[in-house]
């Protein structure tokens, strides 16, 4: 079977799940796609993605309450294993390529990380994806029984559901104690759209001012467009913004069909979580600065003046 | 204790790619220690600042250069260097198999290593190598403390931050803003040319790598760079809109 791990959040099923059932299909196996769906009161998630696959195997355990990197693992694995699965999917979120090693090295198998493309052919699986922080385009290959990929977020296409809905199947799991106890949490939830997930992105930078300029700017503009908003590390670090928001090699990447930079320079770190946005637009005062490379639309100049004007302009 | 700090030795962020034969091509290029990993380096550098007693062992995997690696982190105040020397690429499931067999070896009990690869772009060799080691990880740490064998601190999840606490062994991933690397100073480095750096082969690791690398290209998007000077600001306002409306249509 290929196994897909099923992602979701605030009881339903994620983007980057649709996207892997597409990856999964494009494989061509005869092999059924199985969905699996880790968590506690999970149900409402199993019935969405059954109208996608081939089976469900669901574990709604109190165990499973929480996230943990070994839990997942150990639980991937005993599925992967008697389902004699040959690709397991698992999503390119920071906890898929967190727990997905673990599951490489319990199934002996290869392990091809954030893949952008995927094909198969007889035992060998071949794949795209981004080095160098995003800046080369590398085609990787393994030839195994078994292999794990990650699917980088928002480069399949999302597959719809369908009318009929797959059986699901109840599983049990052997399951390690978590080690890692998580002793709180800063959850950081927007009203916006979510950020990975959102088809206009507005970010700032350092040349929006101050936390004030930002909302000013950057939020008054998303809010103007119906876009998320993400940020550069540097005003994640001054607190001008909270993390959930950073967008880059340390925070979230994203590919938007519009990304909208904001007084932002564009440093390599920036520009690796953004770089394959469909349009790139950017307002910054220095004209030299490296966003305008990668842009295909900007204006160079004062970023407190040019967003009010553009925010005018929308209004019309 | 012992701690392991894994260094990746890369190309430095601001230099450019450059591809050739289908690989990317580092000759003449910059070469730096992955600033992610130089993070870990500190951070074991502070934990033994604190009070906690304890060896510090640079480690990298790689062809002779990655010693100048191993050098900063001798001179940064590492204790000595361990370098497996190979020409072979290994992917990060491979890397994870001479990872932990040196930290058995050495009787290590943390292991700090980047949380993301500045070449490869791999989050996998923290996680790989706390499974062969049946050991807990904590990846994309922001915060450490170590009181006994109990590691506190927060770390970065899907959305938002979480504070842990772990007992060791344990293998953490390092960031910007865990701490800010120190330089070496002059006499360090001076010192560091005394440090041990042992050479080790490959071989006896018994590793082979089950990812092959085919190719890698420059993939570069052409954009369209209609830049506007925005001297006029309602005129490049206006401007800027029409194009967004009109000829890209992305917006309403």
């Amino acid at each position: 079977m290929i196994l897909i791990v099923v992602e979701y959040a605030n009881g339903k099923v994620s983007k980057s799940t649709w996207e892997m059932v597409t990856a999964a299909r494009e494989l061509g196996r005869e092999a059924p796609i199985t969905a699996l769906v880790l968590g506690s009161n999970i149900s409402a998630v199993a019935a969405e993605i059954a109208k996608a696959v081939d089976q469900v195997l669901v574990a709604d355990l109190p165990a499973l309450a929480q996230y943990d990197p070994e839990i997942w693992s150990a639980a991937v694995a005993q599925i992967a294993n008697e389902g004699e699965a040959s690709v397991v999917l698992i999503g390119g979120s920071r906890s898929g390529r967190e727990y997905s090693p673990r599951v490489a090295i319990k199934l002996d198998a290869p392990l091809l990380e954030d893949v952008i493309s995927l094909k198969a052919s007889g035992e060998t699986l071949s794949a795209q994806h981004y080095t160098y922080l995003a800046r080369v385009t590398e085609t990787i290959e393994a030839t195994a029984p078994i292999a794990v990929v990650t699917i980088k977020p928002g480069v399949f296409n999302p597959a719809s559901p369908r009318a009929e809905s797959a059986e699901q199947f109840d599983v049990d799991l052997n399951l390690p104690m978590p080690r890692l106890k998580v002793t709180g949490k800063t959850a950081e939830r927007s009203s916006r759209v979510s950020l990975t997930e959102a088809e206009i992105v507005v970010s700032g930078g350092r040349g929006v001012g101050s936390a004030e300029g930002f909302t000013q700017y950057v939020e008054a503009l998303a809010d103007q467009l119906g876009a998320a908003v993400g940020a550069t590390r540097a005003i994640v670090d001054a607190g001008w913004r909270p993390y959930s928001e950073q967008v880059g090699q340390t925070g979230k990447t994203v590919q938007p069909k519009t990304y909208i930079a904001v007084g932002i320079s564009g440093a390599v770190q920036h520009l690796s979580g953004m770089n394959k946005s469909k349009t790139i637009v950017a307002i910054n005062r220095d004209a030299e600065a490296p966003i305008f490379k990668i842009a295909d639309y900007g204006i160079v100049g004062d970023v407190t003046q040019l967003v009010p004007a553009i925010l005018t302009e929308l209004r019309k | 204790m012992r701690i392991l700090t894994f260094l990746r030795q890369v190309l430095d962020a601001e230099e450019s790619v450059h591809i050739a034969n289908n690989t990317v091509a580092l000759e003449n290029s910059k070469l730096v220690m992955d600033t992610m990993d130089e993070y870990g380096v500190e951070e074991a550098l502070r934990l033994r600042e604190g009070g906690i007693e304890a060896e510090i062992v640079a480690v990298a995997v790689g062809p002779p250069r990655v010693q100048d690696a191993l050098r900063t982190a001798l001179a940064m105040g590492a204790d000595r260097a361990i370098h497996v020397e190979t020409d072979v690429r290994l992917d990060a499931i491979a890397l994870s198999k001479v990872l932990a067999q040196l930290a058995t070896q050495e009787e290590a009990t943390l292991i700090f290593s980047g949380g993301q690869q500045a070449d490869w772009d791999s989050h996998a060799l923290a996680a790989a190598t706390a499974e062969r080691l049946q050991w807990p990880q904590v990846t994309w740490t922001s915060a450490l403390e170590l009181a006994g064998t109990t590691l506190t601190g927060k770390h970065d999840a899907d959305e938002g931050s979480e504070s842990f606490t772990l007992e060791l062994p344990a293998v953490v991933t390092t960031q910007q803003g865990l701490n800010e690397p120190r330089y070496p100073t002059l006499p360090n480095i001076m010192k560091s040319k005394k440090k041990e750096m042992r050479k080790e082969s490959l071989d006896q690791f018994d590793v082979t790598p089950k990812l092959k690398f085919v190719s890698a290209e420059i993939q570069v998007k052409n954009r369209l760079n209609k830049i506007l000077d925005g001297k006029d600001v309602p005129a490049a306002a206006a401007q800027l809109v029409d194009l967004l409306r009109n000829e890209a249509r992305v917006i309403a």
